[in-house]
């Protein structure tokens, strides 16, 4: 009973001892969606040199991005994934701390929207899809002005009413709740991107982003959006239960599981891996990760972890994450990547 | 005027018709709430049994796992081109060459680039691993050709276990014809069998479903568990005892009181972001490291222990304390003498259930990178680790079918850990208990 004092003495002195150490393993942070294609190179890195597997965190891509901009020093990450490109606050953040980066861009990631096989096939257009989710759209009653049309609250409950051609049936939308970028992903490429149909919206974001932004990027709250969680297997089950739901995921959850789901038709396009790789189908984004500079000769293994994400047999066309889901970059552009990663290209925006 | 003797004539008299109802009344109100008691108790015990039932049957396709035999060249030149025996070198050779060589050598038609990756997929991508563990066993094998077992991959054991259907149309499969060909082709042969899965047990993370196991995770949790109760159980104990035997009652040790029953109540999340700004930012010790998880972890757990140690102090009779002090004893020989052992039986359980909540928390841990992908098993308590319910929570999120059912089996092994410990704080309590 009174060694207490003891114990808690002798895990102090472990901890600066330990904090004291070199760390001899990598640390990764970051996004959700590149996270799995990270584990399998760490893994396959671990597996085949002599260095330690690296250890990876998923924090969402913006987590990611505190954590690997609050400074240079073995207590912070190494690297970052991000689904997204850094953003230019988090860019000023980074530099403010005197970290120096470099951007490695590592495939493609389609987001496609899905219902159960046994249900009927969507073919949607990006303006549907704007329309269907977007909290205030264009007012379909009142004919446009001719440079403005009056935002109204999003008066389309079934498909049907947005377009003949689409079924009667509600709309039921299951999504990635607000935190994940799978989700800011598409209300920037799907939502956005559908709003560009009309034209006086393009002509707002040239004079107010801001409202622009908050009108295209909002997602209705009247329960046609229904934010599922980041948890996409069970958002697979809860759309095989539920046939006039369609849910917003990552294509490789569609890839593995494509006896039960299917994707919908966006633009006349199939959200196929060819479509995707393509540049085709429209809602796909690129994945990156960015490596620390100051880190790179403290921490053994930064460079040969590189230049093993980047090597053909990883992230080619034939390489080992293929098959996990990861869309490869065009070969030119792959080189390219490889190049600049090698040679440690500082990022400038 | 006629009460009295009614009322006198109640035990002895046959009853009037309006007590004999209001007697039935009574029976049926007993009876109803009976029936109500078993109902709560049926439907909850009918819930737990569809959970746990769901949970295991979910489980069993990933305690076994499924081996094809290769008939694997081991080629001198490929595992140690310069005779020079050292096991390094050994170590770092191309395993999964041999096995891709030993396919091609299977199936002579396979040609084209795409169907040679397909025919790779049949086996599990760490396949080599096995070959690897079989020549540094038996170094004298070097040279010639076994038969040895090797996983095969994901989707290929989930199609033999019956999980993937093999009457789909191929566009709607994730096992293609010439894959399914090829896999009769073993089968034929009775090369292929389904063993109970060693991996699950013994290996640590893997982003490959058929190499991935808990032993990292569990190995993370028991340090992270020990490191909690290290902490949490000697100042929880001191704590109560000075509080409950002590303390003066004023209005310091009330506002103690009100404050660490407040904090049982704290959600845990609130010691993730607690344990990040203290022991990480400030103490700077390492992320993703048992000391710090099980530190975090007994913070939470302490008021918990402080709680029971309290109140199984004060369930000790004073009658034991007085005639401590009748006799001579001191202050602290009443305690330590007396009163703690024979409180020790609802500490210990107070310990145990405060400990197995630690064991199965996530929320604090996810602040300070506890939920990571940790493939090295952990040695010490500064290494970077996991815990079992993270390692349920990363399985359920990976996109491969394969995890399903070994994020179920992950919940049945954490299910057998929390009751095993709750059985040895049953064994603990049963042996001090005593009774007067």
């Amino acid at each position: 009973m009174f060694n207490s004092k003891l114990i808690t003495g002798a895990l102090a002195a472990i901890a600066m001892t330990s904090a004291a150490q070199a760390r001899d393993q990598i640390e990764i942070v970051g996004s959700s969606t590149v996270f799995p294609f990270a584990t399998t190179v760490a893994e396959q890195f671990g597996r085949t040199s002599k260095f330690k597997t690296p250890v990876i965190e998923s924090t969402g891509s913006g987590g990611g991005m505190k954590l690997f901009c609050a400074g240079i020093g073995l207590e912070h990450p190494d690297i970052t994934n991000a689904s997204r490109r850094i953003k230019e606050k988090e860019f000023k953040k980074c530099q403010a701390n005197g970290i120096d980066l470099s951007e490695v861009v590592i495939g493609f990631d389609g987001i496609v929207l899905a219902n159960a096989k046994g249900a009927p096939q969507l073919k949607l257009t990006l303006e549907q899809i704007y329309l269907a989710t977007a909290k205030k759209v264009p007012d379909p009653n009142k004919p446009c002005q001719s440079d403005w049309c009056e935002p109204v609250k999003n008066p389309y409950q079934k498909w049907s009413d947005i377009d003949a051609s689409l079924p009667a049936k509600k709309i039921e939308i299951l999504g990635p709740p607000p935190t994940s970028g799978t989700r800011d992903a598409f209300q920037e490429l799907a939502m956005s991107g559908g709003s560009k149909a009309y034209p006086h919206m393009s002509a707002l974001k040239k004079t107010d982003k801001s409202m622009w932004k908050k009108l295209t990027r909002t997602v209705r709250d009247d329960g046609a959006w229904i934010d599922a969680g980041e948890n996409d297997n069970l958002m697979v089950s809860k759309l095989v239960a539920n046939p006039d739901a369609v849910g917003v995921f990552g294509y490789s959850f569609l890839d593995q599981n494509s006896d039960k789901i299917k994707g919908a038709i966006v633009n006349g396009t199939q959200p196929t891996f060819d479509n995707i790789a393509g540049g085709k189908y429209k809602i796909s984004r690129s994945l990156f990760f960015y490596i620390k500079h100051a880190h790179v000769g403290t921490v053994p293994g930064i460079q040969e972890f590189v230049a093993e994400f980047t090597s053909e047999k990883a992230f080619g066309e034939e390489g080992y994450l293929v098959p996990k889901g990861l869309i490869p970059l065009p070969s030119t552009d792959r080189a390219t990547q490889r190049n600049n990663s090698s040679s440690l290209t500082k990022l400038a925006l | 005027m006629t009460d009295t003797s009614t009322s006198m004539s109640v035990s002895a008299a046959p009853k009037s018709p309006e007590k004999i109802a209001r007697l039935k009344a009574r029976y049926r109100a007993e009876r109803r709430f009976r029936f109500y008691g078993r109902a709560a108790i049926a439907i909850a015990a009918g819930i737990l049994i569809f959970l746990l039932s769901s949970i295991v049957y979910n489980s069993i396709p990933a305690f076994t796992q499924n081996f094809v035999e290769l008939d694997i060249e081991l080629a001198q030149d490929v595992i140690d081109p310069n005779f020079s025996n050292d096991a390094e070198i050994i170590y770092a050779a191309d395993w999964q060459g041999l096995i891709k060589t030993s396919l091609r050598r299977e199936f002579p038609e396979v040609n084209s680039r795409a169907d040679k990756r397909e025919l790779y997929d049949l086996v599990s991508s760490g396949a080599g691993d096995w070959v690897r563990d079989f020549v540094l066993d038996n170094p004298q094998a070097i040279g010639s050709m076994v038969r040895l077992a090797v996983p095969t991959s994901d989707d290929i054991d989930l199609l033999i276990k019956g999980l993937i259907d093999r009457n789909l149309p191929e566009s709607d499969r994730l096992v293609s014809n010439k894959e399914l060909g090829w896999l009769d082709h073993y089968t034929a042969q009775g090369r292929v069998h389904t063993q109970f899965a060693w991996v699950l047990f013994t290996s640590g993370d893997s982003r490959e479903p058929e190499m991935a196991g808990l032993s990292g995770a569990f190995v993370g949790s028991l340090l992270t568990i020990l490191v909690t109760l290290a902490v949490s159980f000697p100042i929880g104990v001191m704590a109560a005892i000075y509080l409950e035997e002590l303390a003066p009652k004023n209005r310091i040790t009330g506002i103690i009181e009100v404050n660490i029953n407040n904090l049982a109540a704290v959600p845990s999340i609130v010691f993730g972001l607690l344990g990040l700004a203290v022991f990480i930012s400030f103490f700077q010790m390492p992320r993703s490291a048992p000391l710090v998880g099980g530190l975090v972890l007994s913070l939470m757990t302490l008021p918990t222990i402080i709680i029971a140690t309290r109140a199984s102090l004060a369930s000790i009779p004073p009658s034991i304390r007085e005639a401590a002090l009748g006799v001579g004893a001191s202050r602290l020989q009443v305690i330590f003498h007396h009163v703690l052992p024979l409180a020790m039986p609802g500490i210990l359980t107070g310990t145990i259930i405060g400990l197995a909540q630690a064991a199965g928390e996530t929320a604090p841990l996810l602040m300070i990178g506890m939920m990571a992908f940790i493939v090295d098993t952990p040695t010490d308590i500064t290494s970077k680790a996991t815990v079992l319910p993270a390692q349920i929570y990363m399985w359920a999120n990976n996109p491969e079918r394969a995890f399903l059912p070994k994020t179920s089996a992950a919940i049945v092994v954490l299910l057998l850990f929390l009751l095993s410990v709750n059985a040895t704080a049953i064994y603990f309590r049963k042996k001090f208990e005593k009774r007067w």
